[in-house]
Formats: C-alpha cells, structure tokens, sequence
C-alpha cells in the first residue's frame, strides 16, 4: 500500500512546532505508517451514522453567572516566564 | 512491614492504634529510598511534608478523629505526575513542565485530602500521559518491579510499579486508552478506570478530553472500591461529570456473583492474537469464576479491529487542541523568538518529545482543513458504532471479560522504534475509553520464566463499577494472584 503523503513541515507550522529537518523526515515516515494503519476505518459503512462527540450523552451544562472566588492575581502570574506590572510579557506583536 | 499493607489493612492497625501514620510513611519512605533508585516510580518524593502530614494526622487521631469521617486517615498515597497537588511539582513527565508547580489542587487531591491521606509525591508517566511504556518520560523510563529489564506499561508506569514496589499504599493514575489498566495489568496490581464522568477531572492535565478518565491504582479490588467511593461524583467545576449517586462500592463487594453472566467478545480471542501463556491464565480464570457460579457467554462485538485506529484519530487530534495552551506564555518553558509566532514555535519545539510531537502532528493533520470529514468525523462515527457494540451486548451480559495485554510486559526500547507496534499494546484497553465505559484489570496469573504478571480485564456498562468491583473481589478472594510480591 503505498504510503499517503503528508506535508509535515506546512502541518507543523499550523501546529506553532518547530521541528528540525531530521525530525521531519522521520515523522513523516512514522506517520505513514499509521495512516497506513487508519485506512482501515474507510471499510465501515458509516453512512447512517451519528458522530459521537462525546462518550456521554452531555447536554449544555449552564450555570449562574455570579462571581465566585477562584485563583488570586499572583497565582495566576507565579509561574510566567516574564512579567511585568502584573502583566503576562510577550514580544512585540505590532511596530 | 507497614508498607506491604493494604490500604484496608493499615487503615485497621491505624484506628487500633498498633501502628502510627509516621511509622507507615517512613516507611514508605525507606522503601523508595531502598527500591526506587532502580525502580524509578517516583519524579519527587516530598519527605519532609509527608511526614509533616503523618504527624498530623496522628495528631487529629488522639482528638478523636477516626476513619468514620476520614476513611484515608493517615494512608500514604502518591499521584502520577499530571493530577494537580497544590504546591507540589506537577511536570506531566515533561521538559516543556519541568519547573511548573501547581497554585491549586484537583478535586480527587483535595478529596483525598478530605478524607486524611498522606501525599508522598509525584510519579513518573509518559510524556502527558502519551505511551504505553513509561518510556517517553523526559525524565527517564521507569521499570518494572518483576523484572528491571522490562518497561512497567504506560502511561501511568509510575503508579503500577510503586504500588507493586510497595512503595505507596494506593496511586492515582490517569486513562485514556489503557493507561491505568495496562500498568496494572504488568506490575501485577489492579487497576480501575472509572465510567466517563464517575470522577472529576479538574486538575488532571487534559490529554484527549473525551477520553480522558483518573483511575485507581491498588493492591486489592477491596482498596479500589474505598478509593473510588472517595473520589468519585458529581463536580461543579467539571462540567462531564455526572450527577449519578456514589454507591457504597466496598460494603457491596460481599454480595454473591452467582448467576452473574460474563460475556466473552469471540474478536478478543482469536487464534495468534493472544500469548500463549496469557491465553492459558485467562482460560484458567473463566473457569474460576465458573467455579463461583458465574455463567461465561461468548459474545460478539463485532467492531473492536476498527477500534485502535478510531483511536489514533481522535486522541490525537484532542491532543493537539489541548496541548496549544503550551506556548510560552502563562506558564512553563520558553524559548524566545522575534516574535509571537517563533516563540511559540520554538518552545514547543523545544519541550515537547518525540510521541508528544508524533500525536500533534497526525492530531492537527487529521484536523486540517481536507482531512477533517476523511479523518476526524469518520473516527467519530466509527466510535458511535464501537459504543454501540457495547450498549447491545449488556443487554445480555452483566460484564464482559477479556485478557488485559495481549502479552506479559516487554523488554525496555523494543518497541520504541515503532509507535504502531507500542499502539497495538493497548489494542483490548481502547475500545472501554471510546464507549466511556468502566473497566478493571486485576491479576490472574504469571509467566513462568521469567515470572511477570498478567492481568485480566473486566469492562462494565456506564456506571456499572459496583458489578465489575463484586465480579473482581469474588475472584480475588478465591486465588493468591495479588498477595505475590515482585523479587525486590
């Protein structure tokens, strides 16, 4: 069977994941691999079939809308790589 | 040798007083000082502040606080390294974590708090939660106790191979396709994973949220079902738990099992598919719960081959919308980059491993724009059937028995050169986690030579832990299985 192509470097990029030349290569033959394997589900007759979201019937589950107590300002920032002013610190989005 | 004890047994000693919670931690402490050096169950063992712990709960003991209100009171557990313990490391076996420490509990942590257990620390796992074999930890596999040149299974081999080490009393584990059972299953401990929705997930790192469930890990089906009373419910703050009554599961564990019919799905015994001496023990146990009046059915669920691909779909496509939240911002590692885009990049290149990265590239191709109605909702649909293979065959079955694994655990690195053979290890655990059903593996048997454990699984309808819980005491009580001891 031959092996379905996939474009590892542009999937990656969708992903936010650099990879390095040689893990893309490898990846992409592992991967085959596995698809190859998946192609097995292109045998079942899915035609009248629902798609199971979920494994337990779930409708929405609302609550009320009222403040609770929940994590302080300080926890939420304890563990940011930088910050500043009370603020998460990235790089420059716009000039 | 208060740290071979179950969980029912030390709760005995303690409430007699013949033993103190400081003498049970240590221990437990001096065990993985001893074992664990080889073992590697554990990633960060907090001696100090279990024993401060142990103090405590002796303390409240002399007040007059008892196991009636605390049925945990004083008992060692620890908890595999993606369940949130405040103040505690919580890595998820991860480079991208190694620094992180948890600002809040989960909700099983602080029920088992609730209830006086002693948190002895954190237990190594593959990397989120992804493997079969405790191999993919960034920080080094961990063993199995029977014999320390074969992997424990995965993903939660810490948990297994500390409970088997007799280095905790109990652990908590995570399962998404398998991995409390099949740990279970090879370090020779039972394993519960719970119905989807029986325990609350707040503050278990999500892997592949609709299939996602905390398990017990226990040296008897007995501690399994205290354990599961003590986690298990409905949860505010996680929106799948189900609002389903908790049953008293260990004061029903007595109840007879004859006329109790167990169906035995005909695709999971076929001819080469099984190890022979893993055939041969599971034959054995048939015949043992035959012996207890339990009548054995061959059934039929006619979509299990379709059930690992199923899988290698839609967990990793959860995945790679679950671990986006890893990007350098709010929390864990960062690498710099000139902007936004290469920062994330660059992080996540940096501290995701190789399975991690495997499952969100085949995740975000199987979800990309093209591949999504081939992939995902084929996946998706291909589960409503492996569901209902399930929901039709307890209709004529109270429970469904098959072997746990395959085969007895295998040699470190031999199948890490090939995901899909590591895949195919969990190849009679996926299809529970698909159907969100419950399942148990406990022990019923060993290889000869080299001695490993082997482990049957028996799979509930929804909420039928109390049935699967009677089913797996009655057959404990009657066999020795889980009083053998690895060669530590």
């Amino acid at each position: 069977m031959s092996a379905p192509h996939i474009d590892i470097h542009r999937i990656a990029g969708l992903a936010r994941l650099e990879l390095s030349p040689d893990e893309e290569s490898r990846l992409g033959a592992e991967l085959s691999n596995v698809l190859d394997y998946i192609k097995l589900l292109e045998e079942v007759d899915v035609r009248a079939v629902e798609p199971m979201a979920h494994a337990v019937p779930h409708s929405n589950v609302v609550r009320a809308d009222a403040v609770r107590p929940s994590l302080s300002h300080a926890d939420a920032l304890s563990q940011a790589p930088s910050q500043s002013n009370g603020l998460f610190i990235v790089p420059r989005i716009v000039e | 040798m208060p740290n071979r004890l179950t969980v029912c047994e030390l709760s005995r000693l303690l409430s007699r007083r013949e033993l103190s919670s400081r003498e049970a931690t240590q221990a437990c402490l001096d065990a993985i000082r001893q074992r664990d050096p080889v073992v590697r169950a554990f990633l960060h063992v907090d001696e100090a502040g279990a024993l401060a712990q142990a103090d405590a709960a002796d303390a409240a003991r002399r007040r007059g606080r008892s196991a009636e209100t605390h049925p945990l009171l004083g008992i060692p557990v620890a908890i595999k390294d993606v369940i949130a313990v405040r103040n505690q490391p919580l890595t998820c076996g991860s480079r991208i974590l190694a620094r992180y420490i948890a600002p809040y509990d989960a909700t099983v942590t602080e029920a088992l708090r609730r209830a006086g257990a002693i948190f002895l620390g954190r237990l190594n796992l593959d990397e989120f939660a992804m493997g079969s074999s405790t191999e993919n930890s960034a920080f080094g596999p961990t063993r199995n106790p029977w014999d320390t040149t074969r992997i424990p299974g995965g993903s939660s081999g810490g948990s297994a191979a500390a409970v088997a080490a007799d280095e905790c009393s109990a652990a908590l584990g995570s399962d998404t396709g398998g991995s409390v059972r099949l740990p279970a299953a090879f370090c020779g401990v039972v394993g519960l994973k719970p119905t989807y929705g029986r325990v609350s997930r707040f503050g278990l790192v999500a892997y592949a949220s609709s299939l996602d469930q905390i398990g017990l890990l226990t040296k008897t089906v007995r501690d399994a079902a205290l354990l599961l009373e003590t986690v298990a419910g409905h949860d505010p703050l996680d929106s799948t738990s189900v609002a389903q009554p908790v049953p008293p599961y260990a004061a029903g564990l007595d109840q007879s099992v004859a006329g109790l019919r167990v169906g035995l799905p005909r695709e999971y015994f076929v001819e080469g598919g099984l190890d022979a001496e893993v055939r041969h023990s599971i034959d054995r146990a048939i015949a043992q719960l035959e012996s207890l009046g339990v009548e054995p059915v061959e059934v039929s669920l006619p979509h299990t081959r379709y059930a690992l691909g199923t899988f290698c779909l839609i967990a990793p496509a959860e995945a790679s919308a679950n671990l986006a939240r890893f990007d350098g911002v709010r929390y864990g590692l960062r690498v710099e980059g000139a902007d936004p885009i290469e920062m994330y990049a660059r992080t996540r290149g940096a501290g995701f491993g190789p399975e991690v990265k495997r499952r969100i590239i085949l995740g975000t191709h199987a979800l990309s724009s093209g591949y999504y109605d081939a992939y995902y909702l084929r996946a998706q649909k291909v589960r409503t059937l492996i569901r209902q293979d399930f929901l039709d065959t307890f209709k004529q079955v109270d429970a469904i028995l098959t072997p746990t694994a395959p085969t007895p655990p295998f040699k470190l690195g031999e199948k890490l050169a090939d995901p899909l053979q590591m895949y195919l290890s969990d190849v009679f655990t996926i299809s529970c986690n698909l159907a969100g059903i419950c399942g148990l593996s406990l022990p019923c048997g060993f290889t000869t030579s080299p001695k490993l454990p082997i482990g049957m699984q028996l799979l509930g309808p929804p909420f039928g832990e109390e049935i699967l819980l009677r089913l797996g005491y009655a057959f404990e009580q009657s066999t020795d299985w889980h009083r053998h001891r690895p060669p530590l």
